[in-house]
């Protein structure tokens, strides 16, 4: 199977999924990412969806698992460019990526870890 | 259109054949003129299911045909193994029930994103889900 790009973007990991991945593939990325964040420590971590065609309960655990893991390890992701069909299946299905911090684009991703860390920035002593 | 248009089948024995069968889901949905979000709605109900038939079912054959008769155009899919069935299947469609760590969405949401559905177990003899969606020139819809 194809290897799953993680890329570098300064101290943002961006992780782009895609459909033709099987279910090992997913756990595998699951793993990658968290060895990533372990030696990048980046501010965050943008989940990339755009080229997922569907998002059935097994991958919404996934992605779920993903944010859970990188955000223990300090680091915050926030989900990017998740198609309007998949969208509304999932809503049908009864899957929410509740309690996930979304945006609509990379653009707007990477607006949104800015922002928090200017808040985060702001709090400190 | 009259009687099968096209069936397959295929062997579901790794988590590499869902991918596969997601593929041709979308290749009959695109066929028989699914809306996107329809299309979405259907493979994203197979993959489900599938992924039952692998993890619960320990493998078996997924059967994909598209069907024509004088209401329409309908998708059918099959998904049949020869597992340990389910023993409760009402409880088994609720939501949040799962034997193993998934969500515990999949029978009942798959149900849900489908306009046909009829399950088949039994326990220690296997279990057969077969659903069917309508493409939209289906009258009567």
């Amino acid at each position: 199977m194809t290897t799953q790009p993680v890329i570098r973007l300064d101290d943002v990991l961006l992780v782009s999924l895609h459909s033709d991945m099987g279910d090992e593939d997913a756990i595998r990325l699951q793993d990658d990412i968290a060895d990533r964040v372990a030696s990048v420590a980046p501010r965050g971590v943008l989940l990339d969806l755009s080229a997922v065609e569907i998002i059935d309960s097994f991958l919404a655990r996934v992605v779920h698992d993903m944010a859970a893991v990188t955000a223990t390890m300090d680091a915050v992701t926030v989900v990017v460019g998740i198609r309007p069909a998949v969208a509304i299946t999932m809503a049908e299905l009864g899957l929410d990526l509740g309690g996930l911090c979304t945006a609509l684009t990379v653009d707007a991703g990477l607006r949104e870890l800015r922002a928090r860390d200017e808040v985060r920035d702001r709090e400190r002593p | 259109m009259s009687g099968p248009v096209s069936a397959q089948a295929i062997h579901v024995g790794s988590d590499l054949d869902i991918v596969r069968i997601r593929k041709v889901v979308r290749e009959h949905a695109v066929a028989a003129g699914l809306s996107l979000v329809d299309q979405t709605k259907l493979v994203t109900a197979a993959s489900e299911l599938a992924r039952n038939t692998l993890v619960h079912g320990g493998g078996g054959e997924v059967t994909v045909s598209t069907e024509g008769d004088e209401r329409g155009t309908t998708i059918r899919l099959v998904f049949a193994d020869r597992g340990p069935g389910i023993d409760d299947v009402d409880k088994a469609l609720t939501d949040g029930f799962t034997t193993n760590s998934a969500l515990g969405l999949g029978l009942g949401g798959a149900r849900r994103l489908v306009h046909e559905f009829h399950i088949d177990t039994e326990p220690g003899r296997g279990t057969t889900v077969r659903i069917g969606f309508h493409a939209p020139n289906r009258r009567g819809r």
